[in-house]
């Protein structure tokens, strides 16, 4: 099992450290005091599985689940956006197109799952369409989805951060996730992004 | 070789029930249910009779068809494994299982404990791991 990942398995030693006297009060703590820290791959299936059970009581259809996923997630992405730029990029956001989407398909990725997603594509059909894809899902490794739901795809919660983190750079989007299985990797996992129609206009006049 | 896997629910309801062997007697679903609660049954009963006090039951059964092992787990899941009767480390072979099921149906936001296992993920990683015996 490689250990670099954020998320580790729960055999690995590793895990947030919470230190035994004189915990400090969390605004006073250095932000980058957690970087590279991990958090067992276990607990936080079981968390991400109670939030799935709970939200799927609350909803009608796959359609509405994945938009509530998609929320929690942009919950989670406008904070990570505002921490990586602040660690990575010395707090300045990135401006242009592509260098957002590889800041994503690298940093974020990486900062969330210990190694970069394993591909960056623009799509062929449709100019304002871009697909960032993941062959091994961590988050929903060891989710099954049952047939009478074979459409949903958990990983609208990652959709939903990437979605914030592009927000946050002023590049409005809307993100999803879609399952597109293939050979050995059955649980591959593309999130597409279809960027709005003001970001493509600045980008061709920032040209 | 391994022949089949069962997992019963505390309840005695078999939850899972997959054969790895080619040509094994098929039973109805009915039956494989009579078989598990029977032998929920036998097993409650074999940790009662036990002249020592605090017994854990019955742990393996020797045929000269076939070696039945149980690994009952601390919450009462009882887990099944048929084999061949030269089959070597039968308990390494049920705690790795137990770490699938640990793994892939409970940690699937989309089981409910105790009712039947209908996971992909599970039947795969299952599979994976008898073909790589």
């Amino acid at each position: 099992m490689n250990t670099s990942m954020r998320l580790s398995v729960a055999s690995s030693t590793s895990g947030v450290n919470v230190p035994q006297s004189k915990v400090k009060p969390i605004l006073e703590r250095h932000l980058n005091k957690t970087k590279g820290a991990e958090v067992s791959l276990s607990a936080f299936t079981f968390l991400f599985s109670e939030v799935l059970q709970y939200t799927q009581k609350r909803v009608n259809g796959i359609q509405d689940l994945e938009k509530k996923l998609n929320d929690i997630g942009f919950r989670v992405g406008l904070r990570l956006h505002e921490l990586l730029v602040w660690r990575d990029k010395n707090g300045k956001r990135e401006t242009k197109m592509l260098n957002i989407l590889y800041f994503i398909h690298t940093v974020l990725w990486r900062n969330m799952f210990g190694k970069q997603a394993d591909s960056l594509e623009k799509s062929t059909e449709n100019e304002d369409e871009y697909m960032i894809s993941d062959n091994e899902p961590i988050l929903t490794r060891y989710i099954s989805v049952p047939r009478d739901l074979s459409q949903l795809n958990c990983n609208a919660f990652v959709a939903g951060i990437v979605g914030a983190v592009l927000h946050g750079a002023q590049f409005p989007a809307r993100v999803t996730a879609h399952t597109v299985p293939i050979e050995g990797y059955p649980s591959r996992t593309t999130i597409l992004i279809k960027l709005d129609k003001d970001v493509l206009a600045r980008e061709e006049l920032l040209k | 070789m391994i022949y089949s896997l069962y997992i019963i629910n505390k309840a005695g309801g078999l939850v899972y029930q997959r054969d790895f062997a080619e040509g094994l007697t098929k039973l109805t679903s009915n039956e494989y249910l009579i078989l598990a609660g029977t032998f929920h049954g036998v097993h409650a009963i074999t940790s009662r009779i036990s002249p020592v006090p605090s017994s854990n039951g019955l742990e393996r059964l020797d045929s000269d068809q076939f070696t039945l092992y149980c690994f009952q787990t601390l919450t009462g899941t009882k887990f099944l494994l048929l084999t061949e009767p030269s089959h070597p480390n039968a308990s390494t072979t049920l705690h790795h299982m137990y770490e699938i099921y640990s793994d892939f149906v409970m940690k699937n936001p989309f089981h409910t404990p105790e009712m039947p296992i209908r996971s992909d993920m599970f039947d795969r990683q299952l599979q994976k791991y008898v073909a790589s015996l």
